[in-house]
């Protein structure tokens, strides 16, 4: 049970702080709701899992990944934006996958609200691996996505291939939402991708700072909503980690204004 | 290619269209070293559209001639900071900018404070001095700016011109400016480019005082103020 704790605060730290990072770029783009609904994507994919006998969230995985190019090829080619696609995509996804669980109801209900009784050794190292390739890489696209938002002909005249570069991104984000799923379920895991990045935009000035606000306001939401899960012997954290991650929200919001107050 | 006439660029029956409309047909002509070239049409004429056609951004036939390796810089119209808390610095770093203040210097802008406000809180002027001072970090040989006064209030437009002047002096530059303004046309450039999908005039600047040649270029009347 000890370890079991563990491993999750682990997946929680690791999936919270990358998702966090990640996010801060999603609240800039103005596709706050795009991480959110695309986590329902990978429903069909977690019932594939369960139904055939492989790990769900690989097959989350795959569901995310081909929908992620699904719907950049789609935005290429129709000039739709993200947010109408994945609007349209998520909710058939949601159904299907509802239609493939019929009546494996608990199997159904960790997929939507997560499981942390779950996770293991294997699958903390792979999350902590997983975090640290997307930190990573999203660093490296941070600064091309930022400049394509201010001027799309400035970051195009300095190289920056805006496509390839969001394909990147929408691969970076199925990444963390499959990965994310088990601590908070497909239903909630859009939480941690939009709330720590909201609460860290209102008190940046400057991007480093919110970047990084963004990610340790993640990691604590996850962490202490596991904590409480814990505490209160409950197996599904989800619900938790969005409570904490709102009251970080609260906080902030109320400190800022009142330093606003005192000035 | 060098050319021995003193030309840096060379355009010939450039074509452009999107999705099936033509925006800019049959343009040719030629623009001097170390000259500043006024771009002058009514809206929609297809400006901005040169000016991505010249940074490679759209697909185009005819011939756009540069002579020999020639750096172009770019300042934008419109740049979408408002929702972006990125600072002077941060913005002025994604070119590796080391010294952020002798960037900003080379543009006039000596405020200390200015290196850490956000892009969001500047004012016009100060925003297009950062865009040209982004620009000039390339050390480019010919700058490209699309509308050097929106968003600049009355005083702050006549230190940037000047600004830019004597940046062309101290550096050379060849500057091609998407403009509305007679005065900045009258007064800070050599030579003139009526567009409207087409050339529609092409010689000495200062005739944009004449009025037969604003209605030539605009399809209108458009009287000088004062």
């Amino acid at each position: 049970m000890f370890d079991t704790l563990i491993f999750s605060l682990i997946v929680g730290a690791a999936v919270g702080f990358s998702a966090g990072y990640l996010g801060s770029i999603m609240v800039l783009e103005k596709m706050a709701l795009v991480g959110d609904a695309m986590s329902h994507v990978a429903l069909p994919g977690l019932a594939l899992g369960v139904l055939i006998g492989f790990s769900p969230q690989v097959g989350g995985f795959i569901f995310l990944f081909v929908s992620a190019i699904l719907i950049w090829y789609l935005g290429r080619i129709t000039k739709l934006s993200f947010e109408t696609l994945v609007g349209a995509a998520f909710t058939l996804a949601l159904a299907i996958g509802i239609l493939m669980y019929g009546n494996n109801l608990d199997e159904l209900e960790t997929a939507l609200f997560g499981d942390i009784a779950k996770v293991d050794l294997t699958y903390a190292a792979i999350a902590v691996l997983i975090a640290v390739a997307v930190v990573f890489l999203t660093r490296y696209i941070y600064k091309k996505i930022v400049l394509g938002l201010i001027s799309e002909e400035l970051a195009i005249s300095k190289g920056v291939n805006i496509a390839q570069t969001n394909l990147l991104y929408l691969l970076l984000v199925s990444v963390t939402v499959a990965v994310g799923i088990q601590v908070t379920g497909t239903l909630l895991v859009g939480f941690l991708v939009v709330t720590p990045a909201a609460a860290a935009r209102i008190i940046s000035r400057n991007l480093s700072k919110y970047f990084v606000l963004s990610a340790v306001f993640g990691t604590i939401s996850a962490v202490s909503g596991i904590l409480l899960s814990s505490a209160l012997n409950t197996n599904l954290p989800g619900p938790l980690v969005v409570i904490s991650g709102v009251i970080i929200f609260a906080v902030v919001l109320v400190v800022r204004r009142a330093k606003k107050m005192m000035d | 290619m060098e050319y021995a006439d003193d030309y840096i660029l060379k355009v010939t029956n450039l074509k452009v269209e999107i999705q099936n409309q033509i925006i800019l047909e049959n343009l040719t002509f030629k623009v001097k070293k170390g000259t500043t070239l006024a771009i002058v049409g009514p809206n929609g004429a297809g400006k901005t559209v040169f000016f991505r056609t010249l940074l490679n951004l759209v697909p185009y036939t005819g011939k756009i001639d540069w002579a020999g390796k020639v750096k172009l810089g770019y300042v934008p119209q419109n740049v979408s900071v408002k929702d972006i808390p990125i600072s002077v610095k941060e913005f002025l770093s994604y070119k590796d900018v080391v010294d952020v203040k002798a960037a900003l210097a080379a543009v006039k802008l000596d405020d200390p404070a200015v290196p850490d406000k956000t892009l969001a809180v500047l004012s016009g002027g100060q925003m297009r001095r950062v865009l040209i001072a982004w620009a000039l970090l390339d050390n480019p040989d010919v700058l490209l700016f699309d509308e050097p006064t929106v968003g600049v209030d009355v005083g702050g437009e006549e230190s940037v011109f000047s600004m830019l002047s004597e940046l062309k002096r101290k550096r050379n530059i060849t500057m091609l400016l998407i403009t509305h303004d007679v005065h900045l046309v009258k007064e800070y450039t050599d030579e003139l480019l009526g567009l409207n999908k087409c050339v529609t005039y092409f010689g000495d600047s200062q005739q944009i005082v004449e009025p037969s040649l604003q209605q030539k270029i605009y399809g209108e009347t458009v009287c000088l103020s004062p």
